[in-house]
């Protein structure tokens, strides 16, 4: 009987024997998620971060490369910009010069020890094997840093400072406050900001001529505004579009909602008439049907919360009430709350605010 | 014997009794080359596991059809020795993460890497791929979250995931942009209905429509609830009645008795019979925030406009807490003495204005 994971051993220290299985294993041919097939190859392919573009580009033309932190939301191009800075700095050899470590890695503090340290300190030639010169150095690239232990970074920071002769390390990471002080004053920093709609958009077009989608501006462009700066929810939207709907189907609004997992319209409209009409029962209705259908909580109060800014129905303090219960509610879901109660009491508190409008 | 819940799951895509249009979808999705990662949500008994099957036959065939139980065993770096039960074809392999609580993150990353590192034993077989459903994910913790965000990209040619949520709440927002969401909506009653009607026509058995629609409203929405009602039901009469009763859940009937309790009598006493109730709901494995709603749906209903909303919003801190502590005992208490309070002085009040 041939087992399902026959051949794996279980429990096991694996790390970068695999990556080496995978990357051999990943040959042209297959079919590679869009996130992926359109990467930037270049570091000048990257938009908007000019910023760190501009500082890899000197490096790449020949001065030193400093250590690195990358911070900012996700999809904003920062593990991007490193493999193509790697891949043009290093040439075919970018391979053996990176050691990619990322927070799915078991990176307890033994590991930074060991594998880190290791890696660090194998010597890098200053020629290709083609006989072109490349920078004497390596580079480790942590990944999702922010998911470090503290006496991981700790452990970091020294080593960090001993092999700088031939090591760079580019730590990459959503929130730079969980990141140690040491290990960030030994990095020169880049904020990596959401893309410009615009440029989303213009990635977006691009893609879909490669690709050959039938999709409108105005479908394209809602695809944008729910991607919120971020470049890889807005390939991978299009592409669960495109894979949904098969080849040469047209991509309607409707799609693009219920890819984004977008609340449509109606039901932010219902939930509010519910509280209006100030009967308990419609609204503990309104919840369960809403839960029922599958819709996501936290995405309507995103929704709701655009609403309650910007509508005249409410007076500004009344407005007031409602945002605090809205982030109390919010903040409650993220943590584990039930959304069907949590749900009810945002309900209950703009019901109360209805009531005082009269 | 098996059960109708399971003689009668629909094995195909072509065979799912509704949600017809996002089958059709999901059959294109298998016979392309890019199948991606996939997050199937919706509330318990709307039909996501029987999808899941469904897509993974349409992509492997017969072969993961042939399940067994298999027990797995990790060790943290701790040298703690963690056991998970699995179960897996040829081709897949499905785990609930949180059956290891905090460790939910080695378990994930190991299997991931694992699947990712033998290659497939099918040689002909016209999938590179093979996949891992991971179920109840709105209870992976956040360490695991982000220890997935990479490796879902990082190991995409060698395995895909299936995750399964109930909803997405909780997911971050990372997680999500990997996956394509396949919101997967409760059946209406009248779906269900016709389902109930499909099964009994297949036992030979028939069912006035005015009975299977009654069914089908207790149900909650919820499918599997309804036909293992239904079987009761057969079990209990035949033939079947329209005015027969319909057995709800035992879990359900007790909450609501609880709750009756609680409405009935506001003293420490009571306090003290309820704890035991709340015990023994726990012990059964009822989940918390299934006694949490049902609870509070009952308990408000002989509340006005105003106490109601003071109810709920006390029951939405206190249920939030709840996540927080290991013993859920203490804030289910908490709420029902808070509840009695509240309660308590609301009858004084009316009684007050009677005089
Ligand atoms: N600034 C950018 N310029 C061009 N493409 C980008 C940019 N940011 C993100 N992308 C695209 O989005 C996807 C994810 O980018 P990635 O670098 O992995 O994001 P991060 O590491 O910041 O989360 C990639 O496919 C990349 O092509
Ligand atoms: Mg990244």
């Amino acid at each position: 009987m041939d087992s399902f994971l026959k051949s794996g051993k279980l429990g096991g220290s694996v790390g970068d024997k695999n990556n080496q299985v995978n990357n051999e294993v990943s040959k042209k041919k297959r079919s590679v998620p869009w996130v992926e097939k359109y990467r930037p190859r270049t570091v000048s392919d990257i938009v908007q971060q000019s910023e760190a573009v501009q500082v890899l580009e000197q490096c790449i033309a020949g001065a030193d490369l400093p250590n690195l932190l990358f911070y900012g939301p996700p999809g904003t191009g920062k593990t991007s910009t490193v493999l193509a800075a790697a891949r043009q700095l290093f040439g075919d050899m970018y391979k053996d010069r990176i050691l990619e470590l990322n927070a799915s890695d078991e990176r307890g503090i033994q590991v930074i020890r060991d594998k880190v340290k290791t890696f660090a300190q194998l010597t890098a030639s200053a020629i290709r094997h083609d006989g072109k010169p490349c920078p004497p150095f390596k580079i480790i690239i942590l990944d999702e840093a922010d998911s470090l232990t503290n006496a991981a970074q700790a452990a970091l920071r020294r080593t960090m400072e001993k092999e700088s002769k031939t090591t760079r390390f580019c730590l990459i990471c959503n929130y730079v406050t969980r990141i140690i002080e040491p290990l960030t004053s030994r990095c020169t920093k880049f904020q990596f900001k959401p893309l410009d709609e615009s440029k989303i958009f213009e990635r977006l077009q691009h893609i879909a001529i490669e690709e050959n989608l039938q999709i409108d501006d105005d479908v394209l462009n809602a695809l944008v505004k729910t991607s919120g700066g971020d470049m890889r929810r807005a390939t991978t939207c299009l592409q669960s579009c495109a894979i949904l709907k098969g080849k040469d189907a047209t991509i309607s609004m409707q799609d693009v909602y219920e890819i984004t997992g977008v609340v449509p319209e109606q039901w932010i409209k219902n939930y509010l008439q519910a509280c209006k009409s100030n009967n308990y029962s419609k609204l503990e209705e309104f919840i369960e049907t809403f839960i029922l259908e599958a819709y996501t909580a936290s995405q309507i109060l995103k929704q709701m919360n655009e609403f309650i800014v910007n509508t005249d129905e409410f007076t500004d303090k009344q407005k007031a009430v409602i945002g605090e219960k809205l982030g109390i509610v919010s903040y409650r879901l993220q943590d584990g709350g039930s959304e069907y109660i949590q749900l009810l009491d945002l309900g209950c508190a703009i019901m109360i605010e209805y009531s005082k409008t009269g | 014997m098996s059960l109708w819940v399971d003689k009668y799951r629909p094995k195909d895509l072509s065979k799912l009794d509704y949600h017809k249009e996002q089958a059709e979808n999901l059959k294109k999705l298998t016979q392309r080359g890019d199948f991606p990662h996939l997050l199937i949500y919706g509330p318990s008994g709307a039909g996501k596991k029987t999808r899941i099957m469904c897509i993974l036959k349409d992509l492997y065939g017969c072969g993961v059809e042939r399940l067994r139980m298999e027990q797995l065993n990790f060790t943290t770096p701790s040298k703690k020795k963690l056991e998970i039960m699995t179960v897996s074809s040829n081709y897949h392999i499905e785990i609930n993460p949180s059956d290891v609580g905090m460790y939910d993150r080695i378990v994930v990353m190991d299997l991931i890497k694992n699947v990712a590192q033998t290659q497939q034993l099918d040689v002909n077989g016209q999938r590179e791929f093979k996949v891992i459903v991971l179920t109840d994910v709105d209870n992976l913790t956040r360490d695991a979250q982000h220890a997935l965000r990479r490796t879902m990209e990082k190991y995409i040619t060698n395995c895909r995931l299936i995750l399964c949520a109930n909803s997405t709440s909780r997911l971050t927002p990372a997680i999500r942009s990997r996956c394509l969401g396949i919101r997967v909506p409760a059946p209406t009653i009248t779906e269900i209905s016709s389902i109930l009607q499909n099964i009994c026509k297949k036992e030979g058995l028939t069912i006035p429509s005015e009975f299977a629609q009654k069914i089908a409203e207790k149900s909650n929405r919820n499918v599997r609830r309804a036909i293992l009602m239904c079987e009761a039901c057969k079990v209990e009469q035949y033939p079947f009645s329209v005015k027969q009763n319909i057995a709800e859940p035992d879990w359900l009937m007790f909450i609501r008795a609880m709750s009756r309790k609680i409405s009935q009598e506001q003293s420490v006493n009571t306090l003290a019979n309820v704890r035991g109730d709340l015990y023994e709901l726990i012990i059964h494995g009822i989940p918390n925030n299934i006694i949490f709603q049902t609870m509070v749906s009952e308990l408000v209903k002989n509340c006005d406009i105003s106490l109601k909303s003071e109810i709920i919003s006390q029951a939405a801190f206190f249920e939030h807490r709840l996540q927080h502590g290991n013993k859920a005992i203490f804030h289910f208490e908490a709420f029902v003495a808070k509840f009695m309070c509240l309660y308590k002085k609301f009858l004084e009040d009316t009684v007050g204005d009677v005089f």
